[in-house]
């Protein structure tokens, strides 16, 4: 792997992979905390709460993510000052992760919804019954095993979320997509051989999730 | 059940090789074409002078550079594609026989090795690795990496980046110039200069950076007059060259000839004025002393 063997190259592959990860980590636990706020809205008694979580979930699960990145840099960087970091590459990496999360956190709340209608009513009637709050309906009773039930297609939010982390490279983080095109562009006799290696890379990394999350899903099922 | 399931799985398969086939054929198709239209001639008639007696020519440019190469709707406009007119003129061929291909600066070479463009005439700089690649005439430019800074900035060097924000493509030569030589600087890298320039619009970034001539361009676009200034002292050399199959070396020297002619007959000038001269730059000098012996 001739590409490869220049440890400058070597070292661009390796970062490319760790800022990836670092968005895929940073942005899935905001969208899980996210997610699971979104849901508790949507299924809460009060309309206003209803209403907004249904309007995030619309919204941000059908705009385009390059978009929506490229909005987090123009609009939020560029029109309205918004600064999360003073380091300009923080700042691309943080502005990414707000995109991210927001996108994500619509695919978490929805996942979470199908596994609250799971859960069946008269789990919640009978934690009403016995006095319990909405919200102490929610934590307690329901969301726990409606959490159990989705862990399979929340793996699968994971794994889109992890792929999805290239688009943040159009705002400038030098990302694994964005050091695929450098080496692409300095190595124009390679260019099969370096798409297959960053290729291979998420998938050599993303299949054994896909399988962990499976078997997570059959062990934590919740037997009925 | 069983039979239904078989069934499905066959039909998705024969579902994705049809389409893998026809992706296939979109993407060689013009390769393919001009293979053979190359084979069914003489033996001795090959390459870009043949193609043009034959009365079209594939023309590899730039899409997204102003006064470079545009494409606006369906036509492209801008100094390489003067070039192209006065080099298809030069061959004894009419202006309508060109067909713009729109090329990347990643698929120039490959573009022309296999036969996907029978020239390229894309701000591409000569140097040695893609020598061994391709052939080159010219140049016919002499461009230089530059800086581009709103009209009011304080930057007059490239040594004057350090702690500021500098914006230029991924993946692009200027970006890793500025990368390995002034560290101090803060790179922000976009997909497009289209992006980096409106972010030097927001202030967002402090400089632009790549060849001089294409910020020339940019400056030039009417919604930016009078806000950006090129810093006018390039810190490299990117003669720019026009690209042909490595086996033309006939080819080449008549491009190389056409050139010459266009520097004395005033032709070069007017190509100039009609485009890049838009913003201010008079016309250089076409120096011929300085053309590649076609390998």
């Amino acid at each position: 792997m001739p590409v490869f063997s220049d440890p400058t190259n070597f070292d661009a592959y390796v970062s490319g992979f760790l800022w990836i990860l670092k968005l895929t980590g940073a942005s899935a636990l905001l969208a899980l905390v996210l997610g699971v706020l979104l849901a508790g809205m949507r299924v809460s008694p009060v309309p206003v709460l209803r209403w907004f979580g249904a309007a995030w979930v619309n919204i941000f699960r059908n705009t385009p993510l390059t978009l929506i990145i490229f909005f987090c840099y123009f609009g939020l960087y560029a029109t309205l000052s918004i600064t999360l970091s003073d380091d300009l590459i923080l700042n691309n990496f943080w502005l990414g992760v707000v995109g991210l999360s927001v996108y994500t956190a619509a695919f978490v709340c929805e996942a979470l919804r199908s596994g609250i209608n799971t859960v069946p009513a008269g789990q919640a009637e009978a934690a009403r019954a016995i006095g319990l709050t909405f919200s102490q309906t929610l934590r307690i009773v329901v969301l726990p095993q409606a959490g159990r039930a989705v862990i399979a297609p929340l793996g699968s939010v994971l794994i889109a979320l992890c792929k999805n982390t290239t688009i943040v490279g159009t705002i400038g983080l030098l990302e694994a997509s964005n050091v695929m095109k450098q080496l692409i562009n300095d190595n124009g006799d390679q260019v099969i051989l370096i798409f297959l290696v960053f290729a291979g890379t998420f998938a050599a990394v993303l299949i054994p999730v896909g399988y962990f999350f499976g078997w997570l899903a059959n062990r934590l099922a919740v037997k009925r | 059940m069983r039979m239904t399931r078989v069934a499905a799985t066959a039909a998705a398969a024969v579902l994705a090789l049809t389409m893998a086939a026809c992706g296939d054929d979109g993407g060689s198709g013009t390769g393919t074409g001009s293979g053979t239209g190359t084979g069914s001639g003489d033996s001795n008639a090959t390459g870009v002078i043949a193609k043009a007696a034959s009365g079209t020519l594939k023309v590899g440019v730039k899409a997204d550079q102003p006064g470079l190469g545009l494409q606006t709707g369906t036509s492209y406009e801008g100094f390489d594609i003067e070039m192209a007119k006065i080099i298809a003129k030069g061959l004894g061929m009419q202006e309508s026989g060109i067909q713009y291909v729109t090329t990347v600066s990643a698929n120039r070479e490959p573009y022309i090795q296999q036969g996907t463009v029978d020239l390229v005439i894309a701000t591409y700089t000569i140097n040695e690795e893609r020598k061994t690649k391709v052939n080159f005439a010219g140049p016919y430019f002499m461009a230089g990496q530059d800086l581009l800074v709103p009209t009011d900035s304080t930057i007059t060097a490239p040594e004057q980046l350090a702690g500021k924000k500098v914006c230029s493509v991924t993946g692009s030569t200027p970006a890793k110039r500025i990368d390995e030589k002034y560290q101090g600087a803060q790179l922000q890298l976009f997909d497009a200069y289209s992006k980096c320039i409106t972010a030097l619009a927001g202030k967002q970034v402090d400089a632009v950076t790549t060849d001089d001539i294409i910020l020339a361009g940019y400056a030039s676009q009417p919604q930016f007059a009078g806000k950006f200034k090129v810093v006018g002292k390039p810190f490299s050399e990117e003669p720019y060259g026009i690209g042909l199959a490595k086996d033309d070396k006939a080819s080449c020297d008549k491009i190389n000839e056409i050139l010459k002619a266009a520097a004395t007959d005033g032709s070069y000038k007017a190509a100039w004025d009609k485009t890049l001269g838009k913003s201010g730059t008079p016309a250089p000098e076409l120096d011929t002393s300085k053309f590649t012996n076609c390998a």
